[in-house]
């Protein structure tokens, strides 16, 4: 059990560097280089764009609600009653160097209005400085708060946790860690073991960190009124990302001799797979981004999506909505029961692909009969 | 301009049918070949579910590579 308690401590600091590491990545795709881009798109397709706004005002625009349901934002919604938003301004920070910092609510500029020289963007609803200038957007948007907030939930649960094992070593495991051992052990024995062998040890802090990190903010996401974190690419491309380092900093001799000369294949045949086999080495990780994202985005748009055919069809006759409804609601609750299930898989696939790109890396050679 | 923006609507969706049918197929034939190994061996089936994930999720990696183009025509 003392091992436990080991591994349990260090996923509890590695949690701590991803939180360190990740709010300031996830802001970076929201940093001021898109004023550019908007400013130029702006002449041509303002125009466009407000005489479609007008046509289309009053009716409802499924598109719209999906990407606002899945994006970051500056503030916490919850729900919509009437007009009214129920839910709260989260904090504004930016920095530029010729400003300073400056910190403010997001209730001060949400209507459109300008405060300490930003403003928020009509179209992009990104923070934008009224003179055009670049700057570092450095807010605690809502993925973010989301993400501190399920940082702090899993070290909550596994200092807790930490402390039984240490309390009481070799005993039972009770409550919370009773409901968790199973998990871990799961993650040890399933994923660890069978894919890095003897080296297990040395990465099953990470492997633990990483599953319960995305399993917990999947299953976040899923609450309604939840942030779409998992669904974030600045989050996936973090966590692939601390994959790629760490297979680059445990790969052997006998890695990279695989890939750029691969033993017992003819010369000519190198020349394609060489360059094929470097490709893969960004590859990967890549994928493993692409998949976590995809996923987890595509099962919020597919019941975002089954709750707009209300909608849609209520515009069209309200009888028609209501009969859509009750089809929209059990299949949306079914969408909800399997998002459940892919919550957990994919955050198994994430760990055990982790697992086994790292154990090819760290792989020893054997006997050169291959 | 709006017979182009049509065309690239109705190319991704038809780009996104192409991926679901890929992936389809290909996730398909895993877990049947799974499913059949499974039968023939039952003591294996913990292994073999382990592969038939990791190569799903392959397999799937892919699909959603090509619905994420989709997606990006579709949103801009």
């Amino acid at each position: 059990m003392q091992r436990i308690t080991n591994i349990v401590l260090t996923s509890v600091l590695a949690i701590c560097l991803l939180v360190f590491s990740v709010p300031t990545k996830a802001n970076a795709s929201a940093e001021g280089t898109s004023t550019e881009k908007v400013d130029s798109a702006n002449v041509t397709t303002e125009a466009a764009a407000e005489e479609g706004h007008e046509a289309k005002a009053g009716k409802f625009n499924p598109s719209d609600v999906i990407k606002h349901h899945v994006g970051d934002a500056y503030n916490w919604e919850f729900f919509k009653l009437g007009d009214k938003e129920i839910g709260f301004n989260l904090p504004c920070i930016a920095y530029s160097p010729d400003h300073g910092v400056s910190v403010f609510s997001y209730g001060k500029i949400a209507e459109g209005e300008a405060y300490d020289g930003y403003k928020v963007d009509h179209h992009t609803h990104k923070l934008i400085r009224e003179d055009g200038a670049k700057f570092y957007d450095l807010s605690l948007t809502k993925n973010v708060v989301s993400l501190l907030l399920s940082a702090f939930l899993l070290l909550l649960i596994f200092i807790s946790i930490a402390r039984k094992y240490k309390a009481n070593p070799g005993t039972a495991p009770t409550g919370l860690q009773n409901a968790l051992e199973p998990i871990i052990l799961f993650v040890q024995d399933e994923v660890a073991k069978p894919m890095l062998g003897k080296k297990y040890m040395k990465y099953l802090p990470y492997l633990l960190t990483v599953f319960f990190f995305i399993w917990i903010n999947n299953m976040l996401g899923l609450i309604p009124g939840g942030a779409n974190l998992t669904g974030n690419t600045a989050c996936t491309a973090v966590l692939a990302g601390i994959t790629f380092i760490l297979i680059m900093f445990s790969s052997n001799k006998h890695y990279w001799k695989h890939i750029l000369m691969m033993p017992g294949v003819p010369k000519p045949v190198l020349l394609i797979l060489t360059p094929v086999e470097i490709l893969g080495i960004f590859i990967k990780p890549f994928a493993l981004m692409i998949r976590l994202f995809a996923n987890i985005l595509a099962g919020h748009m597919i019941i975002l999506t089954v709750v707009s055919l209300i909608f849609i069809f209520a515009e069209m006759n309200v009888g028609l909505g209501w009969g859509t409804a009750v089809f929209s609601m059990v299949f949306g609750v079914f969408m909800f029961c399997i998002e459940l299930l892919v919550a957990f898989v994919q955050a198994y696939i994430f760990t055990i692909l982790s697992a086994l790109f790292i154990g090819e890396a760290v792989e020893e050679g054997h006997d050169d009969h291959h | 301009m709006l017979l182009l923006e049509t065309m690239g609507m109705a190319g991704a969706g038809i780009g996104a049918g192409l991926a679901a049918i890929g992936a389809g197929l290909g996730v398909g034939r895993i877990g049947g070949s799974a499913l059949e190994s499974i039968a023939r061996q039952p003591e294996e089936a913990g292994n073999i579910r382990t592969n038939m994930i990791i190569m799903a999720a392959f397999v799937e990696g892919v699909a959603l590579l090509g619905v994420l183009t989709c997606m990006l025509i579709v949103f801009k």
